[in-house]
């Protein structure tokens, strides 16, 4: 095991390579080009900016979410690279296959591939965040500031384990992106996303809390949006050790299979 | 010193047949247990205790039917997928001719996916950018290389893919039946690198349908069947012994078939027919030293020898000869009828020879009909492609006859070596 973590490192300038080639073979021959990446998040964030203040503005009580459409863009840009991760190394082994199956080739590289790709677009997602934060002249402190490359790491650590899990589990089982496609669904809703967790009743917070991704928004909120100090680090740094061990089984199991998955894919 | 050890390698595949291309965790649950269902169904014995050993600089020649297990050794000395047990060493950088151009991107540019192509084989940046020159010039893309992969050619695509792995300068060079694929051109190209590679004293193991390139190629030939080695060593010797038992098993004449008078004949046309008054019982092919053989020397003589039985006397009676070439091309077919031949009686045994002084034909597979029938033509005993035999010849031309020739020249031509230096 040890060895082939070696040998990934080994491919770092590969996987590099692979996650430059993902991004240029996207946007090329588009109009728009990698805009299109961030037309969901943005969409959605139309729309939900929409339904909770113009349609039912009554429906997020007395807090003070304002402006609205800032605090649902920390939520939902982290979320988009979470939901698009998962999914797609769900699908990615089998749709290398033809590498796997031919090529001497560590097929971790895949689901890595994928989720680093989704980091590059989540971070320049985060210009459209700045370019927000600019409009509305909120004071962002440094000091705050400093926590974002942890939660980024955090959310790279956690991110990375579930897809490597996840693409190895679903050579085998094929339902698998199925089931994870609509667990998503209800893991969106059941993370303070849209809502802050101060908005949701008190009893169900306890619940929240079993979520790890509840830890991740609420800190990107807590840097970028809400005043006052950061005081979730624990949490988070907990999640950090967490993730690292969803991360080690994650690969074990991967390792487990790796030599079923030239003969499945 | 041993550039590939393979000591005694079983290879099992695992079949999930009952939910081969449908696994689902949901059927997984219903049937009762996550773990059961990981288990395999069936399991396949691709390698069956296999040891070979390739001396560094040697180029060796993988033979065996479909499924002998041929492309997993290949595989496994590739370092694709593990032995079930024993062992696999390999010594130096291996490349491996599988498929050409496996993972190439179709919307980023040849430049591009020469780097991510030669990185995945095991080279870093600077070593690509080195033999990048080369790698476009084998490839023959000039301009095309800034173009994105899907507009290529299945030419330009393959001759890509071949030139990043053979420029990975491995010092073991795995080719899996990619020169199948490609045009005269192309095979020609890379039978040339093999040879430069050859030169360089470098390890090449090859896995291949192409007998002809076995021969002429390697310096050791290894025939698997059933995931055995059932021969191995001289590649001309592995390679006839190999025909021979392509050739009995799949050509014997079906003796215990029923005795059906109307059998008809089998998909590739070979079979068995007729009323059996009359009876071929062996058919040998000789050499002329009068030893029986399977492969013949271009101009030398052949002998086709058969023995007949017929249990009670006929007065009517016609035998027959046929030479095809593998693709079912009548190449000359005679008969004692046609050659003014009166048949008085055959009864009880007897045998009837043909001998061809001069087996003018070039290189290749040729397959054999010996009949005795009726004067109408009505079959007593019809043996259609049976049997088989090579003809072998130090030149390379092509077509199905070869006429004694030669070349001369004269006026303002000078040969160095002339042409046609027939025995």
């Amino acid at each position: 095991m040890l060895a082939n973590l070696r040998q990934v490192f080994r491919y770092r300038a590969l996987i590099s390579s692979l996650v430059a080639r993902e991004l240029k073979a996207r946007y090329r021959g588009s109009v728009l080009g990698f805009l299109w990446t961030f037309a969901n998040p943005l969409l959605l964030l139309g729309i939900y900016t929409f339904v909770f203040t113009v349609v039912m503005p009554g429906s997020r009580g007395g807090t003070r979410l304002e402006p609205y459409a800032l605090f649902l863009l920390c939520g939902i840009l982290p979320w988009t690279w979470f939901q698009t991760s998962v999914l797609e190394s769900c699908t990615v082994l089998v749709a290398g296959g033809n590498l796997i199956r031919k090529v001497l080739f560590p097929a971790e590289v895949l689901p890595i591939v994928t989720v680093l790709t989704g980091l590059v677009n989540f971070a320049l997602s985060l210009l459209i965040l700045a370019a927000f934060l600019a409009y509305y002249a909120r004071p962002v402190s440094a000091g705050e500031l400093a926590w974002l490359p942890v939660i980024v790491l955090v959310q790279l650590t956690f991110t990375l384990g579930l897809s490597l899990l996840l693409s190895s589990l679903t050579v085998h089982f094929r339902d698998l992106r199925d089931l994870a496609a609509n667990l998503l669904t209800l893991w969106f809703w059941g993370t303070p996303i849209i809502y802050s967790m101060s908005q949701a009743p008190e009893r169900f917070h306890r619940l929240l809390g079993w979520n790890p991704l509840t830890h991740l928004m609420v800190a990107y909120q807590s840097v970028l949006f809400l005043e006052g100090p950061y005081d979730g680090w624990p949490a988070l740094l907990w999640l950090g050790v967490l993730s690292l061990a969803l991360l080690g089984v994650a690969y074990f199991v991967f390792d487990r299979l790796r030599d079923t998955l030239a003969e499945e894919v | 010193m041993h550039a590939v050890e393979v000591r005694d390698v079983r290879k099992i595949y695992r079949r999930y047949g009952r939910r081969k291309s449908f696994g689902t965790l949901k059927s997984a649950l219903l049937s009762g247990g996550v773990l059961r269902n990981l288990r395999p169904d069936t399991t396949f014995l691709a390698l069956d205790g296999v040891s070979l050993d390739v001396e560094a600089g040697r180029t060796v020649g993988i033979i065996g039917r479909n499924g002998s297990g041929k492309s997993s050794m290949l595989k496994l000395i590739a370092g694709i997928g593990k032995p079930t047990s024993g062992t696999v060493r390999v010594s130096g950088r291996v490349s491996a001719l599988i498929e050409l151009g496996a993972g190439f991107h179709p919307e980023i540019s040849g430049r591009e996916n020469v780097f991510i192509n030669g990185m995945m084989l095991g080279l870093s940046k600077a070593e690509i950018a080195r033999r990048f020159d080369d790698i476009v010039s084998f490839a023959e893309l000039g301009e095309f290389i800034d173009e994105p992969v899907k507009t290529y050619s299945s030419g330009m695509y393959m001759r890509l893919g071949f030139a990043v792995a053979i420029n990975v300068d491995p010092d073991v060079l795995l080719v899996d039946e990619v020169l199948a694929v490609g045009d005269e051109a192309f095979t020609h190209k890379c039978l040339e690198k093999f040879a430069e590679f050859k030169r360089r004293r470098k390890t090449i193991v090859l896995v291949t349908h192409t007998l002809d390139l076995v021969t002429r190629l390697c310096d050791e030939a290894v025939w698997l069947d059933g995931g055995k080695v059932r021969a191995a060593g001289d590649p001309k010797r592995v390679v006839d012994a190999y025909l021979l038992e392509v050739v009995s098993s799949e050509n014997r004449p079906r003796t215990e078939a029923p005795p059906d008078p109307a059998a008809a004949p089998d998909s590739n046309g070979a079979g068995r027919w007729g009323s059996r008054e009359a009876e071929i019982e062996q058919v040998e092919l000789l050499r002329a030293d009068g030893q029986p053989a399977h492969v013949f020397e271009s101009g030398q003589p052949m002998r086709i020898r058969a023995h007949v039985r017929a249990p009670r006397p006929l007065q009517d009676f016609v035998f027959g000869i046929g030479i095809f070439t593998a693709d079912g091309v009548c190449c000359f077919g005679t008969n004692t009828d046609i050659e003014g031949g009166v048949p008085r009686e055959l009864s009880g045994s007897g045998d009837f020879t043909v001998d061809i002084d001069r087996l003018d034909l070039v290189a290749g597979a040729y397959k054999l009909d010996v009949a005795v029938h009726r004067h109408d033509g009505v079959p007593y005993d019809y043996h259609r492609f049976l049997y088989s035999f090579r003809v072998a010849s130090p030149v390379k031309d092509t077509g199905i006859y070869r006429p004694r020739h030669r070349w001369t020249f004269g006026g303002g031509i000078t040969i160095a070596e002339p042409p046609g230096g027939q025995p």
